[in-house]
């Protein structure tokens, strides 16, 4: 009798272990997702700073268009464009575009702007060494900027992609909110 | 011009449902072939899984029904004594897998034509919120917002509905024929999803992310669609309409949109100098407000319960203009109410805040003039 | 064995003795036929809702409910037929069955399933209490997608997260108690290879909730935060992707639809056999089916998001999966097939059913095997297509396959046949109204009518029409099913202790009704068993 409670004893102790772990496990998909978009590419986030090691060589005479696109989150009273549309690149050479942003409101509101790349698969393959969503901005009531963006596009772009785009989707940062955003 | 193409076009379905009751079955019953390479494929691949199911259904069914009625107790009182055939196991786990690997086949090859969005000729940004759709020629630079077009009354059933029911916009995305279209899908508020299935064209707007489609159409055309996910609650009014144009005259209906752009900022600049009376601002707020705002706080101002607030009476419409203005034009964070700044002119947001001002027992007896919003934008 | 009697009640005041009696059981059978009950209750509310999505659609236009309310109606109904329905339905048969099955005397954990139990009817309180509150009931679906619930979500989202909460913890102490007691008390003898389907079927499904509910209860935590709590989880302003949601969700969630047809599975196979006077054809291989689907179960999740923006590997990846779930499901319909094959079949009751299951199941397996083909995949996907499909898979599978297992254990259970004449109309008329329901759906989903909305464009308006028909039918005909069920309990023709002639298995051997406490000293496993067989060699037999 007694072996046989210590078994049902044993049983439930590992099951619920189990349910604990699942739970857990909810929680690890989180890094394990980032993890995993990091690597195919999957949704098209772009990863953080990198360094700029100098020139690749070119691959032919390759030239890809990138697209700048920019959006503005509900409640953001800021007027937020690509100041251009569209860039020649040839891959492996470091290029900068500028944004420009205007806050409407005539109080200082700060903003973060969260990147996307399309196709997915290119996001592995642009690399920014500057760029404002490093960082949120702020901007005083009224005050305008424009906001540069440097990278370059690695030669190892597969050869079918040969137009991207760059989209930068502007949030208004609240007080409370700060202190969690991750920044990209 | 597309009218009567559209025309043509109802004319002979219409015709080929007198002439062949057999067609009117595949219109009506089917995944529709579309207008596209792509989409005819899709629905050949429609049809082949249609059809494998079809056969294997009619063997089990056929083999069910057998037993059903020749091993019924009248007829076969004896049961057989036989439980288990590894043979017969195997025989049905490896025929099922080589069917599957046939079905495979052409759906892979199909999948890789569709991701394949490389070499486009032109790209449209599509950009979602809750319930309209914004189109921007990238290239071209122009944009604008898509709304539906069907009456209130027709939804509620006070006047009867017309013959595209819910699948009407004020605008349509006009696409020029033979070209490679990049379709690039975000949203500002929850995730819509861009469907024109004559184009087997479907793709999530994801907020804070772009997403990418593409279609090539070789016939002008009138195509309609809707929002295939749900997205509050006018997810059911969120049409996509597509009007495919010969492509030698896109480049004339580019130049027109710019044509008319200037002239709205022609016409802008004109309202803006001039000092309006109430009397004249009220009309055009009560029409924009219809269209725009009252499917949320409805056309008495009452609103719908605490997500959708009464204007009539509230702290925004009689407090400060200020205020107003600037949820008018920036939209509150996290909820329906959206930035209508970028969607509505100067005349009409001063208008509309006009209206609000002085309407349903608000008599605050303030005028916003156009002057005001431009300032502020 | 004792008395069928309940345990003599220290109240003196009856109705104090009833509540105690119900609310401190600890017997499996009573706590069986609580969980039915509340099932049953639910079954109702949830239909009730679907009936008013049903009018609404019946013609185009808006008639009776606004936008905003037909939201909270589809979200809740789909919340409580998935949770509230199917899933106490089939714990209340595991209770009920699974040790009168194995031999065992109850559960393992008698007062754990108590309050397994006793949370339930506090959760779905707190979830239909949202459609009174103000601002309304979630209104995201089922699915609840951030970031419509979580930004954009009505203030009784919160109500909603805790409701899960509270039904995850029940489905997991109650899957645990489930498992224990399959692997701890099996009478002497019965290896696991010799257990019947229905309780191998259950311990699989038992698994697969206690590895997949506490993924849900994760995933509404972390909608909770970003509710409250500042974290951006799913929310892209601070960095957050709400396509996580989505596959957060679904590895919950395609696990959880397995859940809900699994017992489903085991229940055919447990009335197929008896009603053809047959062993069950391919044991084994069904087992070992069964395990492949649930294995499998973890890594298709992503077919449920292919419009999401995957790239072109993932989307091979998740399509061969789920074609492959086609292979172990086909084996399963075949051996059900091969078990009628040569057999000497009637068709009561739970037969019909049974027979119907298998049916339209199949059905909804084509129609999930012609959505798992991606390009095609884009056309139905979020259409009535879907609808249609999942409505086939789960109506019979969950709802018809409850149905059969009631009318083939009930007289056990109340120790009187139930009605056949009743019964056999019960079911014909269900069959039609299933078949006009969501058949039509198939055709308004191919012919591009969007899911989950409140009006529709006119060229879909007879399939609704049709669809609205049958669903008006085929809710009027549950309350006959209602009707059957009580007239079954208060009297009706003895039941014997065989009930059905050719029905194998340990909870044939106990008395009808079965008393509250059954295999006490575990049963001679040989002997029983022996002893069915024998029966049955003799042939059909006149005890019908």
């Amino acid at each position: 009798m007694s072996k046989a409670h210590n078994s049902q004893r044993k049983h439930t102790a590992l099951l619920l272990m189990l349910a604990v772990g699942m739970f857990g496990f909810a929680f690890a998909l989180v890094p394990l997702y980032a993890v995993f978009c990091e690597l195919t590419g999957l949704n098209g986030k772009t990863s953080g700073q990198v360094a700029y090691t100098g020139p690749q060589t070119p691959v032919d005479d390759r030239v890809v268009t990138i697209q700048f696109l920019a959006q503005v989150g509900t409640g953001m009273p800021w007027e937020f464009r690509p100041m251009e549309h569209q860039l020649l690149v040839r891959p492996g050479t470091l290029y900068t575009t500028q944004f420009y942003v205007r806050n409407r409101a005539s109080q200082p509101v700060t903003g973060q702007a969260i990147p996307s790349v399309s196709p997915g698969l290119a996001a592995l393959h642009l690399h920014k060494t500057e760029c404002f969503c490093f960082t949120q901005q702020q901007l005083a009531g009224g005050e305008e900027m424009e906001m540069p963006v440097t990278f370059f596009i690695d030669t190892d772009l597969p050869e079918d992609i040969n137009v991207l785009s760059l989209s930068y989707t502007l949030y208004r940062v609240n007080p409370v909110q700060t202190a969690q955003v991750v920044s990209n | 011009m597309t009218s009567l193409a559209d025309r043509l076009r109802t004319g002979l379905q219409v015709v080929l449902l007198c002439v062949f009751s057999s067609d009117s079955f595949a219109i009506e019953y089917d995944m529709r072939a579309g207008v596209t390479d792509l989409s005819q494929r899709v629905q050949g691949i429609h049809h082949m899984g249609f059809y494998v199911c079809v056969v294997v259904g009619i063997i089990v069914f056929g083999a069910m029904f057998y037993t059903m009625f020749a091993h019924r107790r009248s007829r076969h009182p004896q049961p057989a004594q036989f439980h288990e055939s590894l043979t017969v196991e195997m025989i049905w786990t490896v025929i099922p897998i080589l069917i599957l690997i046939v079905m495979a086949i052409p759906a892979t090859l199909a999948l890789m034509e569709i991701e394949d969005n490389s070499n486009s000729d032109m790209t449209v940004l599509i950009t979602a919120s809750q319930w309209k759709w914004h189109y921007q020629y990238v290239e071209a630079d122009i944009g604008y917002y898509s709304n539906i077009a069907t009456p209130q009354d027709q939804i509620y059933n006070l006047e009867p509905k017309g013959v595209n029911y819910l699948l009407e916009v004020d605008r349509p995305l006009v696409l020029p024929t033979n070209k490679k279209i990049r379709f690039l899908t975000t949203s500002k508020d929850v995730i819509h999803s861009w469907w024109v299935p004559d184009f087997a064209v479907k793709q999530d707007a994801i907020p804070g992310f772009i997403n990418e489609a593409w279609t090539r159409v070789d016939e002008p055309g009138v195509f309609r669609g809707q929002c295939t996910e749900l997205c509050g609650k006018d997810h059911a009014f969120m049409p996509v309409v597509v009007e495919v144009i010969p492509e030698e005259e896109f480049d004339a209906w580019i130049a027109d949109q710019r044509l008319a752009m200037a002239l709205a900022s022609e016409t802008a600049v004109a309202d803006r100098n001039k000092e309006w009376a109430m009397s004249e601002l009220l009309p055009i707020g009560q029409n924009t407000f219809i269209s725009h705002c009252a499917t949320c706080h409805q056309t008495d101002g009452m609103g719908q319960g605490v997500k959708y607030p009464a204007l009539a009476g509230s702290d925004i419409t009689t407090g400060n203009i200020e205020d107003h203005l600037n949820r008018v034009m920036n939209g509150k964070e996290k909820t329906e109410m959206q930035a209508w700044a970028p969607q509505l002119t100067d005349l009409e947001i001063a208008a509309v805040i006009t209206y609000e001002r002085n309407s349903w027992g608000n008599d605050t007896g303030d005028v916003v003039q156009p002057m005001t919003v431009y300032s502020a934008r | 064995m004792s008395t069928h009697a309940p345990a003599e009640s220290k109240y003196r005041n009856p109705i104090l003795g009833f509540a105690a009696r119900w609310l401190l059981t600890t017997n499996h059978k009573e706590i069986g036929t609580l969980y039915l009950w509340l099932s049953f209750v639910l079954f109702f509310i949830a239909g009730a809702l679907a009936m008013l999505i049903r009018l609404e659609l019946f013609q185009p236009g808006i008639q009776l409910v606004q936008p905003e309310f037909y939201n909270q109606l589809l979200t809740m109904h789909g919340l409580i037929m998935v949770f509230g329905a199917v899933m106490p339905a089939f714990v209340g048969l595991a209770n009920w069955q699974i040790p009168m099955m194995i031999g065992a005397p109850d559960m393992a954990l008698p007062r754990l399933n108590n309050f397994s139990f006793w949370i339930l009817p506090f959760a779905f309180t707190l979830m239909l209490s949202s459609l009174f509150m103000e601002g309304g009931a979630p209104n995201f679906g089922w699915t609840f997608y951030a970031p419509l619930s979580t930004t954009y979500g009505p203030p009784s989202t919160d109500f909603f997260i805790f409701a899960i909460h509270m039904m995850g913890i029940s489905s997991v102490l109650g899957s645990i108690n489930i498992i224990v007691t399959i692997l701890n008390l099996r009478a002497p003898g019965m290896t696991l290879m010799k257990m019947p389907l229905f309780v191998w079927t259950w311990l699989i499904t038992a698994f697969l909730l206690i590895m997949v509910m506490p993924v849900l209860a994760g995933v509404v935590t972390m909608m909770l935060t970003d509710r409250h709590f500042g974290t951006s989880f799913f929310e892209a302003a601070g960095g957050g992707d709400p396509v996580l949601f989505q596959h957060i969700f679904w590895f919950f969630g395609h696990p959880e639809v397995y859940i809900l047809i699994l017992p489903g599975f085991g229940i055919a196979s447990q009335i197929i056999p008896t009603f053809s006077r047959k062993k069950l054809f391919g044991y084994h291989s069904m087992v070992y089916a069964t395990i492949s689907i649930a294995i499998l179960s973890f890594v298709v999740w992503g077919h449920h998001m292919f419009t999401t923006g995957m790239p072109l590997a993932t989307e091979l990846f998740f399509m061969y999966a789920t074609m492959l779930i086609a292979v172990p499901t086909g084996v399963k319909v075949f051996n059900w097939v091969a078990t009628m094959w040569s057999g000497s079949i009637t068709f009561e009751t739970p037969m019909l059913f049974a027979i119907g299951f298998v049916i339209m199941f199949t059905i909804g397996g084509f129609s999930g095997l012609m959505l798992a083909l991606v390009p095609a995949d884009f056309q139905y996907h979020d259409t009535y297509f879907v609808v249609a499909h999942f409505h086939y898979v789960l109506y019979p599978g969950a709802i018809f396959g409850t149905m059969a297992a009631v009318y083939y254990w009930l007289p056990k259970w109340t120790g009187h046949m139930y009605n056949e004449r009743l019964g056999k109309f019960h079911f014909w008329v269900a069959m039609i109204g299933v078949n006009l329901t969501f058949f039509p759906m198939h055709f308004s989903g191919l012919a591009g009518m969007p899911r989950r909305v409140v009006d529709y464009s006119l060229q879909f308006a007879d399939f609704n029409m049709l669809s609205s028909i049958g669903a008006m039918l085929l809710g009027t005909t549950q309350v006959l099913f209602l009707y059957i069920v009580i007239k079954t309990i208060r009297g009706g023709e003895k039941a014997s202790d065989q009930v059905w002639e050719g029905a194998e298995g340990l909870e044939w051997t106990v008395p009808s009704p079965a008393p509250l406490h059954t295999f006490e000293t575990p049963p001679d496993l040989e002997h029983v068993l022996n002893l069915a067989h024998d029966l049955n060699a003799e042939g059909p037999g006149s005890n019908e």
